[in-house]
């Protein structure tokens, strides 16, 4: 891979760090008059979700990681492994529980995920933003209180758990959002 | 196409202002305006400060990074107190606070040392600062050991390569004092600096530049050089003068050594400077005042384009 120096580090670029793939959070150009220029930069670490952040002497090098953020649709859980497929190959891959992590509570069979790639392996799973999925158990539904505030949880098909308007019953879609886990609404019927 | 300012026509005027507002303070002090040239034969020598190198008449020259080697050749020239306000360029820096081609003001005062120069940088921002201004003056030395325990002057390079190692998340700082300093002054200091004027003085002997190196009151050789932080944010860097044309080129063959090893571009010492200095400069202080930082600082800015009707981004 590439080398980059610290003027070249951009907010997305992938770079090797302590030998763990990370992506670079932020870039800050730091340097007294008369001395030495410095970029403090702020790396997430791929493989452990941690965010670091770390001083560079300014023109230092890092190796480019070899990673790629790929759209996949997702298969199936055989148990042990979630599978994906590249939608234009037909290629399929492997996923394990470290790599899947939190995403496997929102993945629905044949929703397109984000899966990132290190050295061609899968690393991370990004479920889409907004997903719908079926309530499968929750307390019956209060009629009537549709302007009322208050909530409830639901378990969805896929296991998560999230908090929804207390007129709503087992077997409703509803739609949600994956980055906060918060409830956004009922689906649309099609 | 992008082609706007990224600067408010407000900003603009507000600098405007503040440029009226410089020139009328010195006008009113009796230090006369210089306009100097950007084009010089040589570039400077510092070796953390990089000079564009620029073609002109079929000759290459460099853009000046400050309008210091100018200036002095008019002080050695019998000018008085000078004052310049001008571009100013450094190769390289670009971030929040830095733009390749910046505004500087830079002012000498024949006949002072640092601390009347530092007492007029303070009345200069009071002049032009709506609010009052909270004035703090430190040491280097008691703000380092302050915030670190350590005596920058006198503590082993081991111990500041740990501390620098501790600042930067980097343990194998194996770098030379003057970089360990920088490190922890920038990241472990400055930070915390109070808001207001600070003014910083007496620096270590391998950060003079171009200050005198004297003893302080407790027989520790130091630089007289100082700087100015405006709300945490460095504003302003001086000197009391050094004058001796020996010492100068010392100096800078020091700096040419320190670019070679460090593999930069060489430069060359600049002659005429050197001559101007044999011939006699006088005693005197002289600081250089970032302009756009301080239109930061009174509009409430966080980023330098915000300042500038074109950084380099959008040239």
């Amino acid at each position: 891979m590439a080398n980059y120096s610290t003027n070249e580090f951009r907010s997305g670029l992938k770079v090797m760090l302590d030998g763990d793939p990370c992506s670079i959070v932020e870039n800050e150009f730091v340097k007294p008059g008369k001395g030495q220029a410095f970029n403090r930069v702020k790396l997430r670490n791929l493989k452990s979700g941690r965010v670091w952040e770390r001083t560079f002497k300014s023109g230092e090098q890092l190796e480019g990681a070899d990673v790629m953020d790929t759209d996949m649709q997702y298969l199936y859980n055989d148990g042990e492994m979630w599978h994906f497929m590249e939608p234009n190959t037909f290629e399929q891959h492997q996923a394990d529980e470290k790599a899947v992590g939190d995403a496997a509570q929102w993945l629905k069979e044949q929703d397109t995920c984000i899966v990132t790639l290190y050295n061609g392996a899968p690393l991370s799973v990004t479920p889409p933003n907004h997903v719908e999925l079926e309530i499968v158990e929750t307390d019956p539904g209060l009629r009537g209180d549709t302007a009322q505030g208050g909530n409830k949880p639901a378990t969805l098909s896929t296991g998560a758990v999230v908090k929804v308007p207390l007129f709503l019953n087992i077997g409703e879609v509803v739609k949600v959002d994956t980055r906060t886990g918060e409830y956004q609404g009922r689906a649309k019927a099609d | 196409m992008n082609w706007q300012p990224s600067a408010s026509t407000e900003t603009l005027r507000a600098r405007a202002h503040l440029l009226a507002q410089i020139r009328q303070f010195f006008h009113q002090r009796n230090a006369f305006e210089v306009d100097v040239p950007v084009l010089g034969v040589t570039g400077v020598t510092d070796l953390h400060i990089d000079s564009i190198a620029a073609q002109c008449n079929g000759g290459e020259f460099f853009l000046q990074s400050s309008p210091e080697y100018f200036m002095k050749r008019l002080l050695a020239a019998g000018s008085g107190d000078i004052y310049c306000l001008g571009k100013a360029f450094r190769d390289g820096e670009a971030g929040s606070r830095h733009n390749p081609e910046f505004t500087l003001l830079e002012w000498y005062r024949v006949g002072w040392d640092e601390h009347r120069l530092m007492e007029e940088v303070a009345e200069l921002l009071r002049h032009l600062l709506p609010d009052s201004l909270p004035l703090h003056k430190f040491s280097y030395g008691e703000l380092f050991l302050q915030h670190t325990g350590l005596n920058p002057h006198t503590v082993a390079l081991q111990n500041l390569q740990t501390l620098a190692g501790e600042v930067t998340g980097n343990p194998a700082f194996n770098e030379p004092r003057s970089t360990c300093l920088d490190a922890i002054f920038s990241f472990a200091i400055e930070p915390k600096l109070p808001d207001g004027l600070v003014l910083v003085y007496d620096y270590p002997q391998c950060q003079a530049a171009l200050a005198r190196i004297q003893p302080d009151n407790n027989g520790q050789p130091v630089a007289r050089r100082f700087e100015a932080f405006l709300n945490g944010m460095e504003l302003a860097n001086g000197y009391w003068e050094l004058t001796c044309p020996k010492e100068q080129a010392r100096r800078f063959e020091d700096d040419r050594q320190q670019r070679r090893t460090a593999g930069k571009a060489e430069i060359e010492a600049d002659g005429k400077l050197l001559a101007a200095m044999q011939s006699g400069m006088p005693e005197c202080a002289g600081v250089a005042l970032g302009v756009d930082r301080l239109l930061m600082q009174l509009l409430g800015e966080q980023s330098i384009e915000a300042v500038m009707a074109f950084p380099l981004s959008q040239v």
